[in-house]
């Protein structure tokens, strides 16, 4: 064999890496370019004015502040969740860690209809405490409050499961350390853990705010659809692409795409920058 | 005086010796606010997730067996349980095969433009469903750019069976894809030196030595990528009790694998 054959014996044959290689981007190109590139195209059809149009419809411009409320409430309450969770359970010992851990992952293996489901069964006009909210003039169902809970239930894990197995990992004795030298409980928060976890919060956040911007099913069941008051973007494009108005459905699309691209582009500069552990599901 | 009282004794040396024997019961944290975090954890969780699930399980249990067995199992849920896992299934094998090719490949080549591919897998998980549906739609429908070709085939797949197969794929793709990867990158390369040196083609190779190995995290994507039935839920309970059993089986695989490494 001469030296330019020669091939490290754990090495493919060049035949089985370019036939891998094409398959792998024929079927990427297929499944994940091609879709993308429909979402600009259909947005584009009738060019860019026409698209612009539609995004500053007032019904759109509606859908996007609900869905930026929405992101605004849902996110920093599961990063306050998600830091306190994980304080709790990689700081300190207690029994049945991981049982609460199983219990933190629960909306992550549930379907997203079923999670809008559970809160009509609770807030709805036949749920639980429906006679109470109907007496009290509160409607959580078919308004906002139900869009937002809705979210913060399918996003739930995101951040604290990011952050329990970093903190974990980092163990206690830097934070021990400070507090044996007399720091109280939120400076060292402030001055030893959180320079720690910024990277892997902000990975967190990331995938927390794509998920709470995106979310379809759970709150399609509790929002009622209401144009201009309950309609969130994802909501307001099936709502317009059912009304056959592909270019306005395509243009909000085209919105959320971008924020997708952005998010992608921010997780992976994150992951090949700093530390921060990749999870996925 | 006993023997007790010479070797431990009293008054402040006793409590310096108790002070230094090893903390065999109260194996505390000096860390504070435990207490006041894992009480918000636990107010919050059960808000939030524990008794709007209970909710399911009551209402549930109100209709009794014979409702609970007539509502879960009527043909119209019957029929959406068939397309639901019979899509999921074929769409878990597709992914199997292209998800495990294409985490070899990128694990195991360099390529231009490989940085960008491996952030592209990631896109269903950020791009939302409903641009994914109206896209998916779009581009499989009469009039699409692939709808197009396959309509004088006479093969329809916007709003069939075939659509929700192609749905769940570009769904289901970066779970199984990830999954592989960390298992593909800790393949011991000395396994196969070996493989080869006793004079197995790399074909051999592969097919015995590899494709064994990676068989626990394959089973795990394929479950995984069960999971995400996101488009006929029917019947709450009965998914439920069904996302419960993958879970189940998940962990069951991946603790089988951790013996098996």
């Amino acid at each position: 064999m001469s030296l330019t054959h020669a091939r490290h014996p754990t090495e493919d044959p060049p035949w089985a890496r370019w036939t891998i290689l094409a398959l792998v981007l024929g079927f990427l190109a297929l499944m994940l370019i091609l879709p993308l590139a429909a979402v600009f195209a259909g947005a584009l059809r009738k060019g860019l004015e026409a698209s612009l149009a539609a995004i500053s419809d007032p019904d759109a411009i509606s859908a996007v502040k609900l869905t930026l409320l929405v992101a605004v409430i849902a996110v920093p309450f599961n990063a306050a969740f998600g830091i306190c969770a994980a304080w709790a359970i990689a700081k300190h010992y207690f029994p049945g860690k991981s049982f609460l851990i199983t219990l933190i992952d629960i909306p992550f293996s549930v379907s997203p209809v079923v999670s809008g489901l559970i809160y009509v069964l609770v807030f709805g006009a036949q749920g639980w405490f429906g006679d109470w909210l109907i007496d009290h003039n509160i409607t959580i169902i078919f308004a906002v409050p139900g869009i937002v809970l809705a979210t913060i239930f399918v996003t739930f894990p995101f951040i604290a499961r990011e952050l329990i197995p970093l903190m974990q990992e980092q163990g206690v004795a830097e934070e021990e350390a400070a507090v044996s030298m007399g720091a109280s409980g939120l400076v060292t928060f402030f001055l030893v853990t959180a320079p720690n976890i910024r990277w892997g919060l902000f990975y967190g956040v990331l995938l927390c705010n794509a998920r709470a911007m995106g979310e379809f099913g759970a709150v399609s069941v509790v929002s009622g659809h209401i144009r201009g008051l309950t309609n969130t973007m994802p909501l307001h494009i099936e709502l317009l692409y059912n009304e056959y108005d592909f270019v306005g459905a395509f243009s909000v699309a085209a919105l959320l795409c971008l924020l997708a691209l952005v998010t992608l582009a921010l997780k992976t500069g994150l992951e090949l920058t700093q530390s921060v552990r990749g999870r996925h599901v | 005086m006993s023997q007790d009282s010479i070797l431990i004794p009293d008054g402040p040396e006793r409590s310096l010796i108790e002070a230094a024997r090893p903390p065999f019961f109260r194996r505390r944290s000096a860390i504070p606010g435990f207490g006041l975090t894992l009480g918000i954890t636990i107010t919050v969780l059960s808000i939030v997730v524990l008794i709007p699930m209970s909710a399911v399980a009551i209402k549930a249990a109100g209709l009794g067996w014979g409702g609970l067995f007539a509502a879960g199992f009527s043909p119209r849920a019957l029929a959406a349980y068939r397309l639901s896992f019979g899509a999921a299934l074929i769409a878990a094998g597709i992914n199997g095969i292209f998800g495990l090719i294409t985490a070899w490949a990128l694990v195991r080549y360099r390529f231009p433009g490989r940085a960008l591919v491996n952030a592209l897998v990631d896109l269903p998980f950020a791009l939302p469903t409903a641009v994914a549906g109206i896209s998916l739609a779009a581009l499989y429908g009469p009039h699409g750019w692939i709808g197009g070709l396959l309509a004088p085939l006479g093969i329809k797949v916007a709003y069939t069976p075939l659509g929700v197969i192609v749905a769940l794929t570009f769904i289901g793709l970066p779970f199984v894809v990830r999954t592989l990867e960390p298992v593909v990158r800790d393949l011991a390369d000395d396994v196969e030196e070996a493989a080869a040196s006793l004079g197995a083609s790399r074909l051999a190779t592969l097919a015995k030595v590899v494709l064994p190995s990676l068989a626990p995290a394959w089973l795990t994507g394929f479950a995984l990528e069960q999971f995400n039935y996101e488009e006929a839920a029917a019947i709450a309970l009965v998914m439920l009790v069904a996302a419960f059993a993958m879970l189940f089986v998940i962990n069951a695989v991946q603790a089988w694998s951790r013996r098996y490494s």
